[in-house]
């Protein structure tokens, strides 16, 4: 199925499965196909480069995470919803900069994504605190945490990779580990 | 209590079934009953599931930017980058002979002003005009009619020149006046409604407000029956009515009139807006409202507009007197907290505030 993605265009129907299926191919296949209509809206709107790469990284990630979310319902086109949801975004950072006042030079059609972006920001915000947390664990927690959590590595092989003399002792360490980037993500939350 | 570390101990045990059928039922059983310990529970795996989406965000991004750098943005560029518009380019084209055109405007229009006047200073600065009396003016046109009197009654000629109002701040001999009207002084005497004259020095002027604060040092003088009136703190309303007693004479003259902007001369938040009729002389007097309180002390009043006189706002009246040195007093300033003009009608008011409000004579 993925050979196919790759030479005929697909549907949005299968671009949804293919990332549900966490298929590499559609990614390539959907960040190529909508980056330039993303760019032409933010160079044309006082952005740089820098700013329509960060801006349409962070439409996908927002489109990634409502589809997998599952409660992603086909009601627009994708492109439509990629465009809404990088419109809105830039619109926020303008404002934020206040260079000019909520008005953009528009060059598709859109609609009002601020439920799907209030979700957003906080789950960016929760992303930022746990980088944040992460760094401040400092070596080798922050490789075993990543390592067990995020990369689903066995215990086994991360006892061999820190040297650990068997599996139960780097489980001991990985408790210890955890309790700490709790405590330091949880002391963040309060600020 | 479990400690932290053995409640993720547990908690990972069932996550990732490592207990046997007993213990986690023993597991769920426990969630379902003790309330705080299932919120901890939740608590973690919430975490867990953070911790999740973050390693996912993360490898998401990194794919993302391995596809970046794979995408060709010349191309972009050139399809979608807006070329300036026509009148940018027209713009880019003609910038000099435009930057001439308008530096040729700018200097015709200044040498307009310059040759038709617009430029010398008084004819706008002095929009403002303090109301302190110039004697020289007036004893010119009296000159006759004073000297028959001197002649009759030997009293010591006036020769003071300048003269403005004051009223008393407390009953042993501080008195509170414009900045303005004892600026310069070689010597200041004040004079109240009795025609008995006293000599005052100024022990603080706070420019900025301009206000000034005066001590009697006469050995003649008595300490005043206690003050009728007290300084209004908060701001006065608009539209309320006011009045104002002072020496624009050599007799005490009433004024009436009503507060009209809660800012002075070009927006200046320290003062009013008062609409009174006010003249050279009125200077330093006291603004009361109709219960007897200070607002303020009439400063000023705009030469080029009708009804607009000015008064310093009473609150920076006293935060000046608190930023007197105390020590440097040789009495205490002790400010009137007491209003008994309050019931009292206009006329009565008057009357009874008359020998606290004082005529300043300037010598320099």
């Amino acid at each position: 199925m993925s050979s196919k993605i790759n030479y005929s265009k697909p549907t949005d129907n299968e671009i949804i499965l293919g990332i549900l299926n966490n298929s590499s191919s559609t990614l390539l296949y959907l960040y190529k196909a909508y980056f330039p209509m993303i760019y032409q809206l933010i160079i044309n709107n006082n952005g740089n480069e820098d700013d329509a790469k960060d801006i349409y990284q962070e439409g996908i990630i927002i489109l990634h995470d409502k589809i997998k979310s599952g409660d992603f319902e086909l009601t627009s086109k994708l492109k439509t919803f990629l465009y809404s949801v990088c419109r809105r975004l830039w619109l926020k950072k303008l404002n934020h900069k206040s260079r000019f006042n909520a008005n953009i030079n528009d060059y598709e059609d859109h609609f009002a994504v601020e439920p799907d972006l209030a979700n957003h920001e906080e789950k960016d915000q929760q992303f930022l605190m746990m980088d944040k947390a992460l760094l401040q664990l400092g070596e080798p927690c922050k490789t075993i945490i990543e390592d067990f959590y995020i990369h689903n590595k066995s215990m086994q092989d991360i006892s061999e990779k820190f040297g650990y003399t068997n599996a139960d002792n780097a489980k001991t360490q990985k408790y210890k580990c955890l309790q700490r980037l709790k405590k330091l993500f949880f002391s963040k939350e309060k600020i | 209590m479990k400690s932290e570390i053995e409640l993720i101990k547990e908690i990972e045990a069932y996550l990732f079934q490592e207990m046997d059928a007993q213990q986690s039922s023993a597991f769920e059983n426990e969630r379902k009953q003790n309330s705080s310990f299932d919120q901890k529970v939740s608590e973690h795996l919430n975490f867990l599931q953070s911790l999740k989406s973050y390693g996912d965000k993360k490898e998401l991004k990194a794919a993302m930017d391995t596809i970046h750098d794979d995408i060709d943005l010349d191309a972009i560029r050139a399809e979608y980058q807006e070329k300036p518009s026509k009148v940018v380019s027209l713009w880019k084209k003609s910038k000099r002979s435009l930057a001439v055109a308008a530096s040729i405007a700018v200097l015709v229009t200044l040498s307009t002003l310059f040759f038709t006047g617009q430029f010398d200073g008084e004819n706008h600065v002095s929009n403002y005009s303090e109301l302190k009396r110039d004697m020289e003016t007036i004893k010119r046109s009296q000159k006759a009619l004073i000297r028959n009197i001197n002649n009759a009654t030997n009293q010591p000629q006036d020769i003071s020149q300048f003269g403005g109002t004051g009223f008393a701040l407390s009953s042993n001999g501080y008195l509170v006046t414009n900045y303005h009207v004892v600026k310069d002084a070689d010597s200041i005497y004040v004079q109240n409604g009795k025609g008995e004259s006293f000599k005052a020095e100024t022990i603080y002027i706070d420019p900025t407000y301009d206000i000034a604060v005066l001590q009697i040092i006469d050995p003649l003088f008595k300490n005043l029956s206690p003050l009728p009136y007290t300084f209004k703190k908060s701001n006065a309303e608009l539209g309320e009515d006011v009045y104002t007693i002072g020496y624009p004479k050599d007799d005490i003259v009433y004024g009436k009139g009503y507060l009209s902007s809660s800012t002075g001369f070009g927006g200046d938040s320290t003062a009013y807006q008062v609409s009174i009729p006010v003249n050279p002389g009125n200077s330093g007097g006291p603004l009361m409202d109709n219960r007897g309180n200070v607002i303020g002390i009439v400063s000023g009043k705009q030469t080029l507009a009708d009804g607009a006189a000015f008064a310093v706002k009473s609150d920076f009246v006293l935060k000046s007197i608190d930023n007197i040195p105390q020590d440097s007093l040789k009495q205490k300033i002790n400010i009137n907290k007491k209003n008994t003009l309050a019931g009292l009608n206009r006329t009565a008011q008057i009357r009874k505030m008359q020998d606290y409000i004082f005529i300043v004579k300037v010598y320099n």
